[in-house]
């Protein structure tokens, strides 16, 4: 049982979080405002959700100007890729046992 | 005694990572996977390419099924003409229906999805259509309508690793069409008629059925 909760991972323990790593798990690149809109999240609360997570190396962030606006494009790292399945095996394997 | 505080935790923790789970599910075909292509749309193309296909029945009549096609340059122009007018308002009308359809699933029409989803499929398909011009001007018509299903085939099941609804197997389907049509050119009309008119409405009125009818059911 311990085992199990070893691989529940706190850096996805919540909502926007883990709704970031499921965009980005099946898209090259997604940029900020996209992530937005399919969370439905606030400027704020999505930005520092994504901080947190690119502060463990789980997503890449990539500034860039579209013309004169700013442009923000995240991806999933390899660690964050592994990470994520470990997270979603261990999910499944919960909801299975109990 | 932690074994039970553990188990107990675990059972209320289940709902939540259920809940977990099927919004990741969602997540995912909704940031990479359109929605909102239009069953109907399908089923009126299919409608327009047999219109458009009985024009020109009715222009070439007494050479259809003889392997050969000799045009004069009117008929010839009109022939280009139907077609174009066949492309022009089945395009149309799955723009049309399909904003319609993603306006009410609040699905974005054009943002990085779309626009991937109509680099994919636009690729392989002008390739074929420029390629199909450049056989024509040299009036090989043989294999005009094999090269239309074929490449039109390749373009949907390309395009289809971006939508939902099947439409990888609407583009196998065509391009077998194709490869049977290039094997006896004398049937390439009829054979585009099966491709671009029967096809479209069956595929059409699956995806209808399957998709729109029940609106709630299939739409994450």
């Amino acid at each position: 049982m311990k085992n199990i909760l070893l691989n529940i991972n706190k850096a996805f323990d919540h909502r926007i979080r883990l709704g970031i790593m499921s965009i980005l798990m099946v898209n090259e690149s997604v940029d900020f405002t996209t992530l937005k809109d399919l969370l439905g999240a606030t400027d704020g609360n999505l930005a520092s959700h994504t901080k947190a997570l690119e502060k463990v190396g789980f997503i890449k962030v990539e500034k860039q100007f579209v013309g004169r606006k700013p442009n923000t494009k995240y991806s999933v790292t390899k660690i964050g890729e592994q990470e994520f399945k470990k997270h979603i095996e261990a999910l499944e394997k919960i909801i299975n046992k109990t | 005694m932690f074994y039970f505080v553990l188990q107990s935790t675990l059972s209320m923790n289940k709902i939540d990572y259920l809940n977990d789970i099927s919004e990741i599910k969602t997540l995912m075909n909704r940031s990479s996977k359109f929605i909102s292509l239009s069953g109907l749309s399908g089923i009126l193309a299919g409608c327009f390419a047999l219109i458009g296909a009985s024009f020109a029945y009715w222009l070439v009549s007494d050479q259809i099924g003889t392997g050969f096609l000799i045009l004069d340059y009117d008929t010839f122009l009109l022939l280009l003409l139907d077609l174009v007018l066949v492309t022009l308002l089945s395009v149309g009308s799955a723009i049309y229906l399909t904003t319609k359809k993603a306006k009410k699933n609040n699905q974005k029409i054009w943002d990085s999805l779309t626009r991937r989803l109509l680099f994919n499929f636009l690729v392989p398909l002008l390739a074929g259509g420029v390629y199909t011009l450049i056989i024509l001007m040299q009036e090989k018509y043989g294999q005009t309508a094999a090269l239309m299903l074929l490449f039109y085939g390749l373009a949907l099941f390309n395009a289809s690793k971006y939508t939902i609804g099947d439409i990888k197997y609407l583009g196998i389907i065509q391009i077998i069409l194709g490869l049977l049509c290039a094997l006896v050119p004398k049937y390439g009309f009829w054979f585009w008629v099966l491709g671009f008119g029967v096809m479209h409405i069956i595929y059409g009125s699956i995806m209808f059925y399957k998709y729109d009818k029940k609106p709630n059911k299939n739409q994450i």
